[in-house]
């Protein structure tokens, strides 16, 4: 039997890739450890390395050829003593579903620090030929939120002027525009934080900042997230607008100190006369398959403390106009993004200066039977099941709340007491979370008008787990919001 | 170097002086020698008398009020430490910056901060500099280039850094001074703030006001080294030891430091050895040292004594002089207290405001 090589994943979030280059030719012999190809994704290039002995018997994927899906098999290995007649064999197979390939972490995981050409094994041998079971990107892609994003219906702002044409942006391209526009509007703007300068980025946002701005502007900095968060607060203090990236939000928390205590509260207690406009940003809540210490969402943590203003956009549109809102803004605010959205496009209006005002929610999708709220990546299970629920019968209203503070509470509101029914959607924690936050103002200011009991969905009341099933039930689901507003609408 | 120093120098105290016999081989860059020699002219004299009479007196009311009630919460004395601040302010140049700690009362008033909106912040009223809603710990002025008056231990170490940076983006050829205690040396935060000045060879003069306790804690039951100096010796970090009690070292060893940063070496470390002669707080009765140990350093050390004693024996002032500066230094204090008592408290209407610009 011919050995299959899949398209390996080269970090937690890939789901397809450029198969860039191939360094072996049909017929080559090959033996482990080999590099046999290159890979690019939207954050690297990566080596392909074989892990098996052979020869290489034939190409399935084409250099160049772009979007493979991970797992998909882009080669066929023959073994000793195969020959090309069993070629025709394990071609056949070619479709099936494999186990995962075992990949070695990819450079841009968090805590590796590791070379952007690290390497990434492809477990050729795949055993289950059975093909019974999902792969773990397969199995996130079908259920939740890393499959391609549903798009609002509506423009991503009303004041877009008529006619503007619409560009297509990852969300990583429209965060690293928006600094680079700021960035040369102001000189007082610059980017502090680990790896975004050489590197380029960890996952790859600032990428070309380094080569317009200059190492004065674009700052390296060691590993110590309370201090580099000090030294970006004090340098507002005096005057400066620093955006400080964070690694991830999970690595901010030794930061707390300094975002709260330091930035938040400076000017209340210095009775208005000490400005901190500062931006800390950086992907927030779960990627996928980095477990509990480098899986959380701290939308309710930040939200809930006055002196911060806190963003978590969904849209690449709104990710572009919010981040230049925010750089703008003399206040400190703490910018939460998404790393499974980053790779993600939408529609983005070409407009010199396009800024998205803070503390606005917007109307996704209209709708008039039940109001579902969301923000950040909770809006890839809001938007579906909203597609579900049509089927249905069931016209959802969905609000991407956008701003977390100040929060837009008079949209949510008129919205409920136009539906009468609300469900919020969070991939953090019920207690005290956002959604928490949400029913309570509902019931002060619509308890009238509420035909049933506002109902939560969020993440699961425990630490984040590795397996890719256990992920899975931790995360919300489609299905469960499309559950809940079928209950608040007493439909089953 | 500052053996040698220490030898020529008659100890002012024990371990001033053999700190200073321990820094010598390990910190070749350290300097500390000639400062025995340093002296003052008269003006010099008479303008850190007056300063450091001012906070002296300042505090002391300061102390009255909260004994009255006027001043709540926490509020943490100067008394003792006059020395460093005043010495280091006059190591200055216009604009550079300050940025210290919640033991802040006397950096405000060498910064130049008006004594009557200092005190009023203390008793919470609305002409305070922080409309009553910072106290003792959260003053600033940027006018005056005071940057806090901060409550968390260390976090002014980051944030000093931070203003360090944005001299140096900026290339105005300022310098910060972040003060900290003993206390504070022993924080996380201060040594990733040093890594990254001595990196990007930020402006600085990190200041460390050791007064020989953290809170109740001594230096040596809190630090396993207790050369404090030292502690930037693994980023290469020069650093010495400083007598905090005599005001002339204080400038000295600044003036070294200051243009050590300013000329873009980075930064450097003093040490200064002080001593508080109240509680860490208001509320703190001090049981952890004696009452002897104290009075000693009273008697013995007092940075506003020994300046007396000069100005009387040089002739520089007579005993009617100084006493007319400590009625000038007394009424200004009252003018503080009576303004800070009468002035109303802020508007309700204030807990509102200042959140968000």
């Amino acid at each position: 039997m011919p050995i299959e090589v899949l398209m390996p994943a080269l970090s937690p979030t890939m789901e397809a890739g450029k198969l860039a280059k191939w360094l072996k030719k049909e017929g080559d012999a090959v033996k482990s450890g080999d590099v046999i190809a290159e890979i690019e994704t939207d954050k690297a290039t990566m080596e392909v390395e074989s892990v098996d002995e052979g020869t290489l018997g034939k190409i399935l994927i084409e250099e160049g050829a772009e979007d493979v899906r991970v797992n998909t098999p882009i080669a066929l290995i023959l073994g000793e003593g195969e020959d090309a007649g069993a070629l025709s064999d394990g071609a056949a197979q070619a479709g099936a579903k494999q186990q995962k390939t075992d990949a070695e972490p990819p450079a841009d995981e968090p805590t590796s620090g590791g070379e952007a050409a690290a390497k990434s094994a492809v477990e050729g041998a795949a055993k289950d030929e059975a093909g019974g079971k999902q792969s773990p990107q397969e199995a996130k892609a079908t259920g939740s939120a890393a499959a391609a994003p549903p798009q609002p219906e509506a423009l991503p702002e009303p004041d877009v002027p008529e006619g503007t044409e619409m560009v297509s942006l990852t969300v990583r391209e429209a965060l690293r525009d928006a600094m680079a526009e700021e960035m040369r509007a102001d000189e007082r703007v610059f980017l502090m934080g680990e790896e975004v300068a050489e590197y380029q980025g960890a996952y790859k946002v600032s990428q070309g900042l380094l080569d317009e701005f200059g190492p004065e502007r674009v700052i390296d900095t060691p590993i110590t997230e309370h201090g580099f968060a000090g030294v970006g607060v004090g340098a507002a203090l005096a005057g400066l607008k620093p955006i400080v990236e964070f690694m991830t939000f999970n690595f901010a928390m030794q930061a707390m100190d300094q975002i709260i205590n330091s930035a938040a509260k400076t000017n209340y207690m210095s009775g208005g006369q000490m400005s901190c406009s500062i931006v800390f940003r950086g992907p927030n809540g779960a990627a996928a398959r980095v477990a509990a210490q480098h899986s959380q969402d701290y939308s309710a943590w930040y939200s809930s403390v006055p002196g911060l203003i806190v963003v978590a956009p969904y849209t690449a549109a709104d990710f572009k106009g919010l981040l230049k809102a925010a750089i703008r803004d003399e206040n400190p605010v703490v910018f939460l993004e998404n790393e499974i959205l980053y790779g993600q496009s939408s529609p983005v209006p070409k407009l010199d200066d396009y800024v998205v005002p803070i503390g606005k929610a917007k109307i996704a999708r209209p709708g008039k039977d039940v109001t579902i709220v969301a923000w950040s990546i909770g809006m890839t299970y809001a938007l579906k099941a909203a597609e579900e629920l049509a089927k249905e019968g069931i016209e959802a209203e969905v609000i991407d709340l956008r701003t977390l503070r100040p929060m837009d509470t008079d949209t949510i509101i008129a919205s409920v007491k136009k539906t009468g029914r609300c469900v919020t959607v969070e991939e953090g924690w019920a207690q005290s979370g956002v959604g928490a936050e949400i029913a309570a103002r509902i019931m002060e200011r619509a308890f009238d008008w509420l035909d049933a009991p506002v109902t939560r969905v969020s993440g699961k009341d425990v630490p984040m787990p590795y397996a890719a099933n256990l992920e899975k039930l931790a995360l919300p689901s489609v299905a469960e919001v499309v559950e809940a507003a079928k209950a608040v609408c007493y439909r089953s | 170097m500052a053996a040698t120093a220490a030898k020529k120098q008659p100890p002012k105290r024990e371990s001033a002086s053999e700190a200073a016999k321990s820094t010598s081989s390990a910190q070749p860059e350290a300097h500390g020698a000639a400062d025995a020699a340093v002296t003052f002219s008269k003006e010099e004299e008479l303008h850190a008398h007056r300063e450091m009479l001012l906070i002296r007196r300042f505090e002391e009311k300061a102390g009255q009020l909260y004994g009255m009630g006027l001043i709540g919460g926490f509020c943490h004395l100067y008394i003792g430490q006059e020395a460093v601040v005043i010495g280091m302010q006059m190591a200055l140049t216009p604009g550079d910056q300050v940025i210290t700690g919640y033991r802040d009362h006397g950096h405000m008033l060498a910064c130049e901060m008006d004594p009557k909106g200092v005190m009023a912040e203390l008793t919470g009223r609305r002409s305070g500099y922080s409309k009553g809603k910072g106290g003792s710990m959260h003053m600033f002025s940027v006018e005056k280039h005071f940057y806090g008056g901060h409550g968390i231990v260390g976090a002014q170490v980051s944030l000093g850094t931070g203003l360090a940076f944005a001299n140096k983006y900026r290339k105005n050829g300022k310098v910060t001074l972040a003060y900290f205690g003993d206390g504070a040396t022993n924080q996380g935060q201060v040594y990733e703030s040093f890594n990254m000045a001595k990196l990007w060879k930020l402006p600085i003069v990190y200041v460390i006001e050791n007064n020989k306790y953290g809170m109740g804690t001594s230096v040596e039951r809190a630090s396993s080294t207790t050369n404090l100096s030292h502690r930037g010796a693994s980023f290469d970090i020069p650093g010495e030891q400083v007598d905090g009690m005599d005001v002339r070292a204080v400038k000295a060893a600044g003036e070294r430091a200051v243009r050590h940063a300013r000329e873009g070496n980075g930064p450097y470390i003093l040490e200064m050895i002080t001593y508080r002669y109240r509680g860490h707080s208001m509320s703190d009765p001090a049981k952890y040292r004696s009452k002897e140990e104290v009075q000693k350093m009273r008697e013995t050390h007092d940075p506003i004594e020994q300046i007396r004693k000069r100005l009387i024996e040089e002739g520089h002032a007579s005993e009617d002089d100084l006493k007319a500066v400590d009625k000038e230094v007394r009424d200004i204090v009252n003018a503080a207290a009576e303004f800070a008592s009468s002035d109303p408290e802020p508007d309700p209407s204030e807990l509102w405001t200042d959140v968000l610009r």
